[in-house]
């Protein structure tokens, strides 16, 4: 029987099955009721956890490092200003390769101040070594949270749950919550083979020269790859628990058989397929969500584009000055391909903007007249809104 | 599907309306979603909330443009031209308020009902939220009242549940039950 739950009350309540021992949070919008749903299951005596109110989110990821580096499963949260803020230290924990988990309710980022949802956040930390996993769906979201701590301990590697704020965060639905028995069955009581312990003193985060340097980011990068087999493996395994499975990196939806592919991270995904049942006159696509954005999923995309010949890749961030973040990648991976899909790359939806059902046809639009790709575009934007010089 | 928009200021339980509304109609067994605008949240601030409800699970996540049914918290806001925007010709509003405080021309029928001065009696606070919807819930007989009271029964406990439940009881009785079913069953048909 489902329960009717706000996105972040259920994501307070998976965490708090995943038995996390201390929790080290911020609160910032659109994370907060996550961290408050987790800080009063302490205060009623329904989770055994240190939960540790912090003055900033550089202290939030600092406490949530040392608590996991001394044995404890750690969890934290936040969201745009607030995950810059945590940069460094989010560097350091995978750096350092520290299986932690933290949720992003994405959000923009100022400047300008906005509190809405995109992912410019998460996509900031493309590069700061976490796994990175998107959720379509609230759903989704609670599944993939207890995953995450299994994949992250496996794999040694801190994970980013990325769910986008508001969009997900703040809206109510039923949903299914796992049980106690379920979760416990699957993630085992939390093991840091690195883990400091007076007993066993030891150092960790020391000074690495030169001399060793290479050898820890190329170890760093091959777990973030190996970590793909992890990923799909707790997806399955999750799946046999619940009958709820996620497509591992990604999941092809939608029209299989469509020579238009659509990309996707996150909650967009429903609107554009109810958009496009209800569009029977509009060209049907296939639909690839991609769910982990590091690791870079470069086999399983090549799988899932066999056959494509337009791929429209939709952001919801962008490089300034360059252009798209995942399509370009999503073009390097395919360039090698026979037949490659022409590649549009856009962004929309930025700062809370309503992605509306006409979304869908105006990607489509993208590839209906058969032109060559433009270069990216914010497909949303209105042209009125802006300076004549940038119409 | 049923979509309906909930119009208030920042502070008069937009969202909570809209939350109360989604899990009464998926503690009955039905799919529903709510969630806010996103908009400026402060007190006093012209806000939305928005509800789904259907036989099948809702995947769009988009806003509610074209909504069936508005609920309006403050008359004031019927001025406000994001009010009525976009309602659908069979659409009916629910105002809190009096006839008389209301430009009755268009052709969406108004429904007036004193939900702020009900709140006072009832619960001595001047929040419409809960009187509206136990007077919606009568009009279009979407669920029984009693699915509204269990929804309150998760936030409220005691003397203050008993508060709400009479309120419940008091507002329902202000309006003819059913008056909107058709327009309710003809949406989700």
């Amino acid at each position: 029987m489902p329960l009717a739950l706000e996105g972040s009350q259920a994501l307070a309540r998976a965490i708090a099955l995943c038995r996390p021992q201390v929790v080290a949070a911020y609160p910032i919008t659109p994370q907060t009721h996550i961290v408050e749903g987790i800080a009063k299951l302490v205060a009623d005596g329904q989770l055994d956890c240190e939960m540790v109110s912090v003055e900033s989110e550089h202290s939030a990821a600092s406490v949530a490092l040392g608590a996991a580096v001394a044995g404890s499963r750690a969890y934290t949260a936040s969201a745009s200003q607030g995950i810059l803020l945590m940069a460094e230290v989010l560097f350091d924990i995978a750096g350092l390769r520290v299986p932690l988990v933290m949720t992003c309710a994405n959000r923009a980022l100022s400047g300008p101040l906005n509190i809405w949802n995109d992912q410019q956040d998460s996509m900031a930390m493309r590069d700061s070594g976490w796994i990175q996993l998107y959720c379509a769906t609230n759903q989704e979201a609670i599944d993939t949270t207890v995953q995450a701590f299994r994949i992250a301990e496996r794999c040694e590697l801190p994970v980013m749950v990325c769910v986008d704020g508001f969009t997900l965060t703040h809206t109510l639905e039923p949903l299914e919550m796992p049980t106690q028995e379920q979760v416990d069955g699957f993630l085992p009581p939390y093991f840091f083979r690195h883990g400091l312990h007076p007993d066993e003193p030891r150092s960790l985060g020391t000074l690495v020269g030169p001399e060793h340097f290479s050898e820890v980011r190329h170890a760093h990068h091959h777990a973030l790859l190996r970590a793909q087999d992890e990923i799909v493996q707790a997806d399955a395994d999750w799946g046999e628990v619940v009958g709820r499975q996620y497509g591992g990196l990604l999941e092809v939806r939608g029209e299989p058989e469509a020579t238009l592919g659509i990309l996707t991270l996150g909650s967009v995904l429903g609107t554009l397929e109810d958009a496009m049942e209800e569009n029977p006159d509009l060209p049907r696509a296939r639909f690839i969500k991609l769910r982990s954005f590091r690791p870079f999923p470069a086999q399983a995309l090549r799988e899932a584009c066999a056959g494509l010949e337009h791929l429209i890749v939709l952001e919801r961030a962008l490089s300034p000055g360059y252009g798209g973040i995942v399509g370009p990648e999503v073009q390097a991976v395919l360039a090698g391909q026979s037949s490659p899909p022409k590649i549009y790359n856009v962004a929309a939806g930025l700062g809370g903007r309503d992605m509306s059902l006409e979304l869908y046809g105006r990607l489509v639009d993208l590839i209906a007249s058969g032109r060559e790709p433009e270069p990216f575009c914010i497909i949303d934007a209105d042209p009125m809104l802006l300076p004549e010089e940038d119409r | 599907m049923l979509e309906i928009r909930i119009h208030g200021r920042g502070g008069q339980g937009n969202v909570v309306a809209a939350y109360l509304l989604a899990s009464a109609a998926i503690d009955g067994g039905s799919y529903a979603q709510a969630f806010p605008a996103f908009g400026a949240e402060r007190r006093g601030a012209p806000v939305a909330a928005f509800v789904r409800i259907d036989d099948q699970p809702i995947r769009r996540r988009c806003q509610v443009r074209e909504p069936d049914f508005l609920i309006v918290q403050d008359p004031a806001l019927m001025d406000v031209p994001e009010t009525l925007s976009g309602l659908r010709a069979r659409g009916t509003i629910l105002v809190d308020g009096t006839a008389l405080e209301i430009d009755g021309s268009g052709d969406n029928e108004i429904m007036t009902i004193p939900a702020t001065r009900l709140a006072m009696e009832h619960i001595g606070r001047p929040v419409p939220n809960t009187a509206l919807l136990a007077a919606f819930i009568t009009l279009t007989q979407l669920m029984p009242v009693s699915a509204l009271i269990d929804a309150l029964a998760e936030r409220f406990k005691g003397p203050i549940l008993e508060k709400n439940q009479r309120l419940v009881e008091a507002a329902a009785a202000t309006v003819e039950a059913g008056r909107w079913q058709e327009v309710a069953h003809a949406v989700s048909a």
